[in-house]
């Protein structure tokens, strides 16, 4: 449960964001899953609600999705990451470090691995709403 | 839009007494057979010890090793595997033998990451084995991990050594614990980079010969344990690192 580790973080984060903002109660919190990571939701969600802390008792977490756009720096094509066909092994290590689809993701027009991930990478907390 | 991830690097490596980078401002000079070397060393003296390869785009350390089929646990983040006795992480697990070509933006997404999620126990000492030169690996973990402590490798050339006290004087401005630094393939009795680390109120630690029989050890840390090399990095661990060194 990799899914674990990036709750962790999140709750890790949002904790000393609603520490220095002097949130009594922490309402609401918005994080962002790039699909490139392919974060099981459910397991995202079962995990903040096993590790938030008792300010956060109430909170609504609301998790968007972001589509990955891929970004070919060589030929300057654009394309999304559900356009790539990956085998399983290949998508899990994608799912653990996102930086290794430089390894296995080639740009669908030239080939190229140099790309940029513009979009789209991993679990990015947006936005934290509470009461002070 | 925050990094989450940031948050949780020290919580990571909050169970670790020491962590030591072996860098250079040069690259080819030895710093993965004197990190890998140096892990043994002190797992051998019963330290509990991680190794830690953040040279993403050119891994050597699981070589060295002779790491063949370890693999990562997942269990609520990634648990490192033991490889002859050291809890060891790499990027290799996720790229394998393929090329890793990363940008800078990308060894600092996947260093980051790693360093978030890596669940290492309770060491004495996580030894990092970076990458060369003083960009994006050297100065996010002097961002990240404020405590790592830095041992520098050279080797006798000038070439090597320029470009070592570019570093130097970045770590020395920037206030980083310089633990020493070690000339490496030592060919001459010339006593140059001593005097000159000196000079700089940085502790010389020590010559390493230029010795044949490293390549023949690599892969078998029997060997490897058994070189003039690990013999030089035993004293030094001895000297710096608070370890018996019989």
């Amino acid at each position: 449960m990799h899914e674990w580790a990036l709750a962790e973080a999140v709750i890790t984060a949002a904790t000393q964001i609603a520490t220095k903002e002097k949130l009594k109660k922490v309402t609401e919190v918005t994080v962002s899953v790039g699909e490139l990571q392919q974060v099981e939701l459910d397991i995202l969600k079962f995990a903040f609600s096993q590790l938030k802390p008792a300010s956060f008792k109430n909170a609504k977490f609301r998790i968007a999705r972001a589509k990955t756009t891929l970004q070919c720096r060589a030929c300057g094509n654009t394309w999304l990451f559900t356009k790539q066909k990956l085998d399983k092994s290949t998508a899990e290590a994608i799912h653990f470090v996102p930086e290794v689809a430089h390894t296995y993701i080639k740009c669908l027009k030239c080939g190229s691995p140099d790309f940029e991930i513009t979009e789209g990478r991993g679990v990015w907390l947006k936005n934290i709403k509470g009461t002070r | 839009m925050v990094d989450a991830r940031t948050s949780m690097i020290k919580e990571r490596l909050k169970r670790i007494s020491r962590i030591i980078a072996v860098s250079s401002g040069k690259g080819g000079v030895g710093k993965s057979l004197v990190a890998t070397t140096l892990a043994l060393t002190l797992a051998r003296k019963g330290c509990k010890v991680g190794l830690f390869d953040l040279d993403f785009t050119s891994p050597s350390t699981h070589i060295i090793l002779g790491a063949k089929d370890a693999q990562p646990k997942e269990e609520k983040g990634i648990v490192p595997p033991v490889v002859k006795g050291l809890e060891y992480m790499s990027l290799i697990y996720y790229c394998g033998d393929n090329a890793a070509p990363l940008r800078g933006a990308d060894v600092s997404n996947a260093l980051i990451e790693l360093l978030a999620v890596t669940r290492w126990s309770q060491l004495d000492y996580l030894v990092i084995d970076m990458p060369p030169g003083i960009g994006d690996a050297v100065l996010d973990l002097i961002r990240l991990v404020k405590r790592v402590e830095f041992l520098i490798v050279t080797t006798p050339s000038r070439l090597a050594f320029e470009t070592v006290k570019k570093q130097l004087s970045l770590l020395q401005e920037l206030k980083m614990p310089i633990i020493g630094v070690v000339e490496n393939m030592k060919m001459n009795s010339a006593q140059s980079i001593q005097q000159q680390t000196e000079k700089l109120g940085i502790a010389f630690l020590g010559e390493i010969p230029y010795d044949l029989k490293v390549e023949e050890a690599i892969g078998d840390e029997t060997k490897l344990l058994g070189t003039a090399l690990a013999q030089k990095v035993k004293e030094i661990a001895a000297g710096r690192l608070c370890v018996d060194g019989n």
